[in-house]
């Protein structure tokens, strides 16, 4: 018995190995703060390679702060002088989705992309090879496929997304369990029923053929300009596909384009013998998920929305007198995939710290009723670079199982954001906190850990003006105590 | 034991004065041999842990008082007492400086310095794992001193050689065991000792000296308030007797004062010393005596009959004053929301107040009431000499011998609430018995001296014994005399000075009645001998086996009388040390909190100072709480880890599993949606078939049976020897990171959080992270 469960022993003091990387690369990397996926961003100053520590001694918390933020440099992923660096597999049913959606691909191409179409069958699919992904996002335009080709398959996409990469997924009717479960996994419900479609006999696109009215003009944007870029889209996007609804619960996952309120789910050549399941604006057309490590995730119930055709065609919605000459497709794709591939709304925070009023450095420890300055920086990626980031709403938590202190912090518009407080009189281990979490951006997290200590012995009032009458007390009896016993032991 | 009593009992005996000044230097040479030999004993009898396990410290406490002792040495005397520690009831922290009774710390700290600056290199370690041995050496010297003020030089040898190994101080003052009772008890009789030295010299000296022993122990120890409520008590004792002294009062007023103004001093008691019920006795007792102290001036000083009319102005003025000052106690009392009595002072007085009102009080098992065979495993005959020992202490009553008597009788008592007062009932009971066999001794030698045939002549019994009586009786009477250092003299000095008429005649008829025939005196002071001998045999033995195993490290003898060692908990404290983020929170019941901080490192939630009930109750709500509850309060709390100790595997009793009602009922007392009742099935924990749903949910079942259907494969659980309820389960929001060899302590990780959130329909099972997998494939079980 005994010696069997020695190698089990070891087994587990082994286990937070830190895996094996290429060091070279990590060297280059390792000076650049603050990965876009990472939760908590640590800026201390760059570890001397820690790695080369002996494995089974290295900490856990090296282990993760390095695989997070190691993980998105080694697969290329997001280095701020060469975004055009990144790759984007698209899995197709067929190549001649690749022309007839050549104004999307073209689009992300212009923008620095490096596009690599394959089959969604293609035996030869494989997203990583030795532990490394060889892409940072997936664009699945194979609403049809039934199994993936190759290594890959539903686990093994959100696999990819969980290490912080990005996909787009189109359905359609044709739309396979497979594609299905993907959304799913990720919080969004395509409707069940296989034959069912968006109708809305109010806000469909005005036609030549008056079809059955599947042909939806939707203008029920999300009011976000971080999703959606600056410029409003004027024209009604055209939708022709399946709805699919999300978790009210669900924090994560976005309606960009939801149903109007006539519109409903339902098999447009069968009558409709029971009310539809999915109605109204409880219908989503288009949504983005944006993971708790910010990878992001975009899932439309239409594939033609991204087509060549809809993106030209003219529209004018049912009942309304304005006609467009061009649809708001092609705005509207090329914005959402400018926020999903993390060309906006990406921040990253860090180098919290802060300092007692008047003195430099950080303490490792305040005082209650301490005045404490705070200093956090913030920059926003604008696709080339990093700005600062300017805002009026981020708050900092001076907090210890609930917030002490709550601040909105102030700017200096260059990435600076600055507060000052009092520590309040409860001593325990405080954390400076701030959480942000704006429609759009990337959640920032981070938090420091600060003890605060009660008064030491000196540092009270030594003199209470009040206590004097007790001072005073004290010494008038002690002085009448001595010269009472002078007078009786020597006054006879 | 029946050296001393010849050695000392011899010069009683003589009638030459040279012989006897030679023999008394003798005798003082032998006391003093056999005092060295009693510490060297009381020393050596504790290092039975050392030589047979190592040198570390035992158990739990210790292990705080360890930690903080490193601190003291680290960083000095003001950064102790300014501690504030952020590495324990994260995120709460606690001020240790003032939370702490520093008696222990001081004096561990003071010794490694000393020993350091004299260029011994000794580690704090060292220092604190001797610590209890050196100072129940201490203690026995003290007990020496106390018996012997009070029956003389005999008793207390007898008293120091039965308090060096009684087993019951033995078990709180091995090697290693370095928690405050080891300074305690010496503290506690010294202070006794100066308060009936004070009581019989009337020296203020004493008394300054008292008071400052009395310091000392409210340092060292919460029992302080036993010395506090004592006191008073005897000293009320004596007041109403009629044995009012100035004696009396100098023993006991500047002890309140002094001692009061002391205690405030000791930042953990603070304003306690004069605020809490516990301390209204003395204070209660300082006015009576002074209000007694007046009356017998007054009477002094005038006439019987003004005497009359002054009696009845103070008795009236005194009531007005007594009843005023009762007015404000029961006042200020009441305002109190617990009467102003502490929770452990409330379960002295009403022994089921704890189990019924404060769950964490009553969930310790120290805290418990003691069985008979813990009286005999822990003071062994020694419960037999007790009666004696009082019964001699009646004869004849002095002021001394009836303290010893009053702390005799409330030591029993307490001891009969609380397993963990039986510490203090040990010395009373070795004083006593150590009374009692020196009595006995005393009367059966004479009886043997006077009849052996060389010494005496060969008339008969009876004209002997008068002979006797008239012998010893002159002895008595001249006081005055130079020898009166021996004891019978001495004794009888003391007793002479508050009523001289008295004595004659007792110690005539008590001297008659003693002298017993030669063959049972020979018998019964050889029953007496084996006595002490089963006695001794006892208290290595309890030394040895009982009482030496440091409970961080578990021995069990396997059938072909191999040694097996169970070292699971370092294992696992150190690999918590080695695999963990400095800042990363480990969540355990909190009697491993300790523990945790002290070896591993890590912060903690709760220990084993139990000062926060609501914070344990949200360990204890977690533990009871079904997984994603438990992840979401412990995720809260920024916990990364949680610990379990488990013993179905090895049969160790004292796992979570068995603690686990203390976790509900404590954190139900808070967190009401715990419900004792879910847990229950027909009034029993049970983790077998019949278990409830809720307790094969909640988490503590499912951290410590994860996997365990794996050992043997059918999940025998061997402390509750029966098979669990449910054997196959997976944990959603834990994974298993470390189990013991043993499986003793198992730790667990909490997940992060979903990166994604899923939908609703539930097609595919694909989000467990792939590194869980690769856990639960890689780690092979160790029992097959």
């Amino acid at each position: 018995n005994e010696q069997l469960a020695i190698p089990q022993l070891r087994q587990s003091s082994y286990r937070h190995e830190t895996p094996p990387t290429n060091p070279s690369r990590r060297c280059l990397h390792l000076g650049y703060f603050g990965g876009k996926r990472l939760h908590k961003i640590s800026w201390s100053a760059p570890k001397p390679s820690p790695l080369t520590r002996s494995a089974p001694m290295a900490k856990l918390a090296i282990f993760f702060t390095l695989t997070l933020s190691l993980l998105p440099f080694l697969s290329h992923s997001f280095s701020p002088d060469t975004p055009t660096d990144r790759r984007i597999l698209v899995l197709l049913d067929d190549f001649s989705l690749k022309s007839s959606h050549s104004i999307f691909f073209t689009s992300l191409k212009s923008r620095g992309f490096d596009l690599d179409f394959k089959l969604a069958d293609d035996p030869k699919l494989s997203l990583q090879r030795y532990g490394q992904y060889l892409y940072d996002g997936l664009i699945l335009f194979a609403p049809s496929v039934e199994r993936f080709g190759g290594a890959l398959d539903v686990a093994a996409v959100l696999d990819f997304v969980d290490s912080g990469h990005d996909l787009i997924v189109a359905a359609d009717t044709t739309a396979s369990d497979l594609i299905k479960s993907v959304a799913t996994e990720c919080g969004v419900d395509f409707d069940e029923d296989p034959s069912a479609m968006v109708i809305d006999h109010q806000g469909y696109a005005v036609s030549d053929v008056d079809g059955d009215h599947t042909l939806i003009a939707a203008d029920e944007l999300i009011r976000s300009d971080v999703i959606l870029g600056k410029t409003k889209i004027e024209a009604p996007v055209l939708f022709k596909g399946i709805a699919h609804s999300l978790n009210a619960a669900n924090t994560l996952a976005l309606k960009v384009l939801s149903g109007s309120p006539s519109a409903y789910s339902a098999n447009p050549s069968a009558k409709l013998s029971s009310p539809p399941s999915l109605t109204g604006s409880a219908i989503s057309l288009v949504s983005v998920v944006q993971a708790r490590n910010n990878a992001r995730i975009m899932i439309s119930g239409s594939l033609d929305l991204f087509s060549n055709r809809y993106m030209k065609s003219s529209v004018q919605k049912a009942g309304s007198p304005s006609k467009y000459e061009k649809s708001g497709n092609e705005q509207f794709v090329t914005e959402v995939s400018k926020w999903l591939f993390h060309e906006r709304g990406h921040l990253k925070a860090g180098n919290l710290r802060h300092l007692k009023v008047g003195e430099t450095g950080e303490p490792a420890m305040y005082r209650i009723k301490d005045d404490l300055e705070f200093y956090v920086d913030i920059f926003e990626w604008s696709g080339n670079s990093w700005e600062p980031y300017v805002a009026d709403d981020v708050q900092v938590q001076f907090y210890m199982m609930s917030p002490y202190v709550l601040k909105t912090l102030s700017t200096d518009k260059k990435g600076l954001y600055h507060t000052s407080f009092k520590v309040p009189d409860v001593y325990g281990v405080f954390q400076f906190k701030v959480e942000y979490q704006k429609l759009g951006y990337t959640s920032l997290s981070l938090s420091k850990q600060i003890p605060v200590r009660p008064f030491r012995h000196n540092e009270y009032e030594r003199f209470i003006p009040t206590a004097f009458p007790y001072y005073g007390a004290s010494f008038t009896t002690m002085a009448g105590f001595f010269i009472f016993s002078v007078v009786y032991l020597y006054n006879k | 034991m029946a050296s001393p009593e010849s050695a000392v009992n011899g010069p009683t005996m003589t009638a030459g004065a040279a012989s006897k000044s030679l023999r008394n230097a003798f005798g003082g040479v032998i006391a003093f041999i056999i005092l060295v030999l009693i510490g060297v004993l009381a020393f050596s009898i504790r290092l039975f842990s050392v030589i047979k396990y190592e040198s570390v410290i035992h158990e739990f406490d210790p292990y705080f008082n360890y930690r903080v002792t490193q601190f003291l040495s680290k960083n000095g005397i003001y950064d102790f007492w300014n501690w504030f520690d952020d590495r324990t009831w994260y995120p709460l922290g606690r001020v240790i400086g003032g939370t702490v009774y520093p008696g222990l710390t001081l004096t561990a700290g003071t010794i490694w310095k000393v020993v350091n600056s004299l260029n011994i290199p000794l580690s704090v370690e060292t220092v604190c794992v001797f610590t209890a041995p050196i100072f129940s050496a201490f203690a026995s010297w003290a007990a020496y001193l106390l018996t012997k003020e009070v029956k003389g030089p005999g008793a207390g040898l007898t008293a120091a050689a039965l308090l060096a190994m009684v087993p019951s101080y033995i078990s709180r003052s091995v090697a290693g065991s370095y928690d405050n009772e080891a300074v305690a008890i010496f503290a506690l009789v010294f202070t006794f000792y100066l308060y009936i030295k004070t009581l019989n010299t009337g020296s203020l000296f004493y008394a300054t000296l008292n008071a400052l022993a009395y310091f000392y122990m409210v340092c060292s120890w919460g029992g302080y308030t036993f010395i506090i409520n004592l006191i008073p008590m005897h000293v009320l004792l004596c007041i109403v007797t009629g044995r009012y002294s100035s004696r009396l009062y100098i023993a006991y007023a500047p002890l309140v004062v002094l001692g009061t103004l002391l205690a405030s001093l000791v930042p953990v008691v603070g304003f306690n010393a004069v605020l809490t019920s516990e301390h209204f006795a003395s204070f209660l007792v300082f006015i009576i005596i002074h209000v007694v102290a007046l009356a017998y001036y007054i009477k002094g000083i005038l006439s019987p009959k003004m005497f009359k009319v002054a009696v009845t102005l103070v008795v009236s003025v005194g009531l007005a004053v007594c009843c005023a000052v009762i007015a404000i106690l029961i006042a200020v009392v009441a305002s109190s929301p617990t009467k102003g009595w502490s929770g452990r002072s409330l379960t002295l007085l009403d022994p089921t107040y704890a189990s019924k009102y404060i769950p964490i009080i009553a969930s310790v098992s120290e805290h418990q009431p003691p069985t008979w065979p813990s009286y005999f495993m822990d003071i062994n005959v020694l419960a037999f000499l007790v009666p004696a020992g009082i019964i001699a202490c009646f004869m004849p009553l002095t002021d001394s011998s009836s303290f010893v008597i009053l702390y005799i009788v409330t030591s029993v008592y307490f001891s009969g609430v609380m397993v963990r007062l039986m510490l203090v009932l040990a010395p009373a009971a070795c004083i006593l018995s150590g009374i009692a066999l020196s009595e006995a001794f005393n009367v059966l030698t004479r009886s043997i001296k006077f009849q052996l045939p060389g010494i005496a002549g060969n008339p008969s019994i009876a004209s002997e014994e008068n002979g006797s009586s008239t012998v010893v009786a002159p002895n008595d009477i001249p006081k005055t005399e130079e020898a009166a250092k021996e004891k019978p003299a001495k004794k009888n000095r003391k007793k002479e000075k508050e009523n001289v008429e008295k004595k004659p005649t007792p110690s005539k008829t008590e001297k008659r009645l003693l002298v017993l025939p030669l063959e049972a005196s020979v018998i019964a002071v050889l029953l007496l001998v084996l006595l002490g001998a089963f006695y001794v045999v006892h208290c290595v033995w309890a030394a040895a086996e009982a009482y030496s195993a440091p409970s961080i490290v578990l021995t069990s003898h396997s059938n072909d009388g191999g040694l097996h060692v169970f070292d699971d908990f370092r294992e696992a404290y150190s690999w918590l040390s080695h695999n963990t983020d400095v800042d990363d929170k480990v969540a355990s019941w909190w009697d491993y909190g300790y523990q945790t901080t002290a070896m591993a490192n890590r912060t903690v939630l709760v220990d084993n100072n139990t000062w926060n009930n609501t914070h344990i109750a949200t360990v204890g709500t977690a533990m009871s709480s079904p997984e994603k509850q438990a992840w979401e309060i412990f995720h809260s709390l920024d916990v990364k880890y949680v610990l379990v100790v488990f013993g179905g595997v090895v049969g160790y009793p004292s796992d979570d599993i068995n603690k686990f009602l203390w976790m509900v009922r404590i954190g139900g007392g808070v967190f009401p949606h715990i419900k004792e009742p879910d847990y229950l099935r027909d009034g029993q924990y049970r983790i077998d078939a019949q278990a409830t749903p809720t307790m094969l949910n909640c988490l503590m079942y499912k951290l410590s049976y994860f996997r365990f259907v794996e050992t043997d494969g059918k999940g025998f659980d061997r402390v509750r020897r029966t098979e669990i309820g449910k054997k196959h389960f997976k944990l959603t929001h834990f994974e298993e990171v470390f189990t013991t060899h043993h499986w003793m302590v198992r730790i667990y990780k909490l997940k992060p959080q979903r990166n994604r959130i899923r939908g609703k329909t539930k097609k595919s099972k694909s989000s467990r992270s792939v590194s869980s997998k690769r856990d639960v494939r890689g780690k092979r079980n160790p029992w097959h």
